[in-house]
């Protein structure tokens, strides 16, 4: 197929910002197609500002055109000045390297980072003129992969893709490029006849994926309904069907997909190259991951969940993608990326060694998106950033110690102080912190303290600057699955509302304090897509054809949306949304796996409603979550000496025990060190506590 | 994209004091978006307490950044200079401009160009900070001209066999600058036709009524330091001789 691109250019004078369009950026690859090779089109389902720095993406872009089989080329979602006159030109959605059509490509892969972006995704299967609906598809048309966390529940969006990655995708992808190119070389035998055969060949090619682990193709598994429990708020004398089970149709695929996890992160150095734009976008500076999972075991946190086992990158190889990068791209700005950035052992030594890298003449920045509240990483952040001085931002989540132990997040208002303190003291004149509000057992004591915290913290800061300001932002809890706290309802739009507004009153008196919220129908809304079974993929079609794109963006978001699609296909916030789930219920992502015993999260719901605290457990013994143990794998991490300040830096010792056994992988070439091991080269006494 | 840029070339780049401290770049004129150009100048301040400040290889320059740039942007020239007293955009007076108009024939547009450089004033109205100003463009249109029967460059997207005529036109600077798509508002306000927006047309360049300029490509081909009636561009091009305004102490120094 042809380039489509002097058609797009001809659009270009009229849209905002043409250069989303045009690609050119330094690390864009211009892979030559050809008949041995598996065209991958990575999309991702936001405006390019937003999905350009994603680095998963970038991450396989890499891989996939690395591999002699495989060119991959990328799109983002058209601004809706570009899609009206794309469509008004009958122009499809085109990569951004070639300005091929999408329909070029074996392969459309899509990450999923968010539910609201879900319309969206539709929108460019659309515009990709690729049938909506996966029952339709032929041979013909490309394939339509999704990965990302919301992958898992991928239920919503059934009907609309076939095949989902779980977890990690650097391997996957290569796997299921081999399958595919297998298939593009010697199509399925099947019975002759026309679009039969096209039909068939697209099964198999679906079935041999579906065979693959981690890979989830929903046509291979079948959702059964049955009566339930009429809810208690539901409308009189409409008998309410339930997800009975979802279960697979052939004899070959699992009954369970596990997630795949890749063991050592040393041996996935991307991205090599990374993207950098031609035009401003988020995050525009050098990304470089520092580890994968999380061990703080934060209730709510759906990321730190399912990214478990902890596998961190070995020093050495942080700190040469982070020189390389600087060179290469002419960033002055290195972000150290993970969920808990301060958690990475020996943080502090890679970090030192990042600024007194010569080659970087002292203008380089260095910034910890993820802060812990721990003074002494404070004073970590003062020698980084002693470039530049961005906000600090610190994440409570809570207002009171008791919702902090309900929600895991074993911070004491000491700790926050002292942090907050140390960063006054430095200078900082600006600090942000975040917080949920709408979180299980939540009273209004616990909402007010959200108040009493950010006030004494102005007040702490008015001890070194007349103009400081406390940032307060608050977001409304959404349960997610895979988590602890799926079971949770959520609260309603008018509880969200009527406590943001507590808030508002409490904070207003208090000059130096902002408080700002997430709008609680943007909540909910996210909340009937996130735990939502396949009878939701009717809805979220109905607001999609109705015009509801770019639903993260408040100037397009519209509730009424969702809720008349809700209304239409019998379904209510009531029950998608508010509704408690009871033990015994089938969920819908039950026969997929993160990893995590659905034991461990049904006791760990009820330690959280007993507001009891779970400590680290990368340092401190296992809670048998099933994650390391499940996958034979242990935490990783890159040195055997703990970051300073015990477990999650409090200083508490909440541990009954401090020695751990540590050996030194054989097996792996980049020196990455597993915790936790059996005890075959002697202990290793690490951390604080009773030996 | 350009600090990138130069970051990358390894340059010795001053940087400013305070907060936030940034490389010392001073842009001139900003080229209106969808415009090409020929002619775009940026003044690089470099450190002149670095040891590799006073041997920066000038000439070199040039091929050394293109290398580094994105595809489609290419430096042509490069030279030390004094520091200057005003910044660079306040010293161009003008700038000029290849332009390709689409919708309207060569003689309609010829009478066009005549009746606007005849008329006293042209008014136009523009948006300037939410509000609406109401303007005349006459005193900065220095020249006015249709082509020769140019063929444009590029490509073709115009229906009908009706291609792209070329306008060449000098346009001031000061007090505000003058964007071709103001301009070509203008030719349309000059003949009679309404003083405000609209006149971009659709994708492929029909005019909104018969005989409507649109504006179909716009490049900057020069811009202009006008002093005592001399004109002059900011920067010789690779190529031309140097001339004397190369000092011995030239390279610009950080306060």
């Amino acid at each position: 197929m042809e380039s489509l691109w002097p058609r797009v250019e001809a659009l270009l004078s009229q849209v905002t910002k043409p250069a989303r369009y045009i690609g050119g950026e330094l690390g864009a690859q211009m892979p030559e197609h050809g008949p041995g090779s598996v065209a991958w089109l990575l999309v991702y389902p936001d405006t390019y500002e937003i999905g350009l720095p994603n680095q998963g993406l970038q991450i396989l872009y890499e891989i996939l055109n690395e591999r002699g089989d495989a060119v991959a080329e990328r799109a983002y979602a058209p601004w809706v000045d570009m899609e009206a006159a794309m469509r008004a030109a009958g122009l499809p959605l085109f990569s951004l390297e070639s300005h091929l059509p999408a329909r070029a490509f074996d392969v459309l892969a899509f990450n999923l980072s968010a539910e609201l972006v879900y319309t969206n995704v539709l929108n460019l299967i659309d515009l990709s003129e690729v049938p909506l609906h996966g029952a339709d598809r032929t041979a013909d048309d490309p394939i339509v992969v999704a990965g990302g966390h919301c992958a898992f529940n991928p239920e919503p969006l059934a009907d609309f893709v076939d095949c989902f990655v779980l977890g990690d995708g650097e391997e996957a992808i290569g796997e299921i490029n081999e399958v595919l190119a297998a298939s593009k070389a010697a199509p399925a035998a099947g019975p002759a006849g026309g679009t039969d055969r096209a039909a068939d060949i697209r099964q198999a090619r679906l079935r041999a994926l579906a065979r693959l682990p981690g890979v989830y193709v929903p046509g291979c598994y079948a959702a059964d309904y049955g009566p339930g429990p009429a809810p208690a708020r539901a409308a009189p004398g409409r008998a309410q069907q339930r997800l009975v089970a979802t279960t697979p149709r052939y004899a070959e695929v699992p009954a369970r997909v596990e997630k795949r996890t890749i063991a050592d992160l040393g041996r996935w150095p991307y991205p090599k190259q990374q993207l950098v734009p031609l035009i401003e976008v988020v995050h525009d500076r050098l990304n470089v991951e520092l580890f994968r999972g999380c061990t703080r075991g934060c209730r709510f946190c759906q990321a730190g969940m399912v990214t478990r086992p902890v596998r961190e990158r070995p020093g050495d190889q942080v700190r040469t993608m982070v020189g390389d990068g600087l060179a290469r791209t002419g960033y002055d700005e290195v972000a150290l990326t993970s969920l808990s950035s301060a958690d990475y052992s020996g943080i502090e030594e890679t970090v030192t060694s990042i600024i007194e890298d010569p080659s970087c003449s002292g203008q380089v920045s260095v910034s910890l998106p993820s802060l812990r509240v721990d003074a002494f990483t404070v004073g970590t952040a003062a020698q980084i950033q002693r470039v530049r001085r961005t906000g600090l931002t610190f994440a409570p989540e809570a207002g009171t110690w008791r919702m902090r132990q309900v929600i895991n997040k074993l911070i004491r208002e000491e700790d926050l102080y002292a942090a907050v303190d140390a960063a006054f003291s430095q200078g900082w004149k600006r600090v942000k912190l975040y917080f949920l509000i709408g979180l299980p057992t939540e009273t209004d004591e616990d909402t007010l303290g959200i108040v009493e915290l950010a006030k004494q913290c102005v007040a702490i800061g008015r001890r070194y600057h007349k103009g400081v300001t406390v940032t307060a932002s608050v977001g409304g809890f959404v349960p997610k699955v895979q988590t602890p706290f799926q079971w949770f309802g959520q609260n309603t739009i008018e509880e969200l509302t009527r406590k943001i507004h507590l808030l508002r009153d409490a904070a207003r008196p208090v000059r130096g304090l902002t408080v700002r919220w997430h709008d609680p129908k943007a909540t909910a809304a996210e909340g009937i897509v996130s735990r939502g079974d396949r009878r939701m993929g009717g809805v979220i079609e109905q607001v999609w054809r109705r015009g509801g794109t770019f639903q993260e963006w408040t100037e397009h978001f519209d509730l009424r949306l969702w809720t008349e699609a809700l209304a239409d296909h019998g379904m209510s916030l009531e029950d998608a949304v508010y509704r408690h789930r009871s033990e015994d219920e089938a969920l819908p992502w039950d026969h997929l796996s993160a990893g995590l015993h659905r034991d461990f999260l049904w006791q760990d719901w009820l330690d959280a409603l007993a507001e009891h605290g779970l400590a680290d457990c990368r340092w401190t013994p296992c809670y048998d979550c099933g994650a390391c143990t499940g996958f034979g794998i242990e935490h990783v991490v890159a040195s055997a000496v703990p970051p300073a300040g015990g477990s999650q830096g409090t200083g508490q010792d909440l541990s009954s025990g401090g020695r751990v056994p540590v050996r030194f992988l054989t097996t792996a070439p980049s020196g990455a060190v597993p915790a936790h091991g059996p005890d075959r080269r002697g202990e290793v006494g690490v951390g604080g506590g009773k030996g | 994209m350009w600090e990138r840029a130069l970051r990358r070339a390894g340059l010795p780049l001053a940087y400013t004091e305070g907060f936030s401290p940034r490389p010392q770049l001073s842009f001139g004129l900003a080229l209106p978006t969808g415009c090409e150009s020929l002619a775009e100048y940026l003044d690089v301040v470099l450190d002149r307490h670095r040891p590799e400040t006073a041997g920066i290889e000038v000439e070199a320059l040039p091929g050394r950044l293109s290398d580094l740039l994105p595809a489609g942007i290419e430096v042509e020239a490069a030279a030390p200079i004094e520091r200057r007293a005003g910044s660079l955009q306040q010293e161009v007076t003008s700038c000029s401009w290849s332009m390709d108009i689409a919708g309207i024939s060569r003689d309609e547009l010829e009478a066009q160009v005549r009746t606007l450089l005849a008329a006293p004033v042209v008014p136009i109205v523009r948006e300037r900070k939410g509000r609406e100003e109401h303007d005349d463009l006459r005193p900065s249109v220095l020249a006015l001209a249709v082509e020769g029967h140019r063929v444009p460059a590029g490509r073709n997207t115009m229906a009908e066999g009706r291609r792209p005529i070329g306008v060449v036109a000098e346009l001031a600077t000061r007090p505000r600058g003058v964007r071709p798509i103001e301009l070509v508002r203008g030719l349309v306000a000059a003949s009679g036709g309404p003083a405000g927006d609209g006149s971009l047309g659709d994708a492929h360049g029909r005019g909104t009524a018969a005989g409507t300029p649109v504006l179909d490509r716009a490049r900057r081909t020069q811009q202009w330091i006008e002093r005592e009636g001399i004109r002059e561009e900011p920067l010789r091009r690779r190529g031309e001789p140097t001339g004397t305004h190369r000092a011995a102490h030239a390279l610009e120094r950080a306060s």
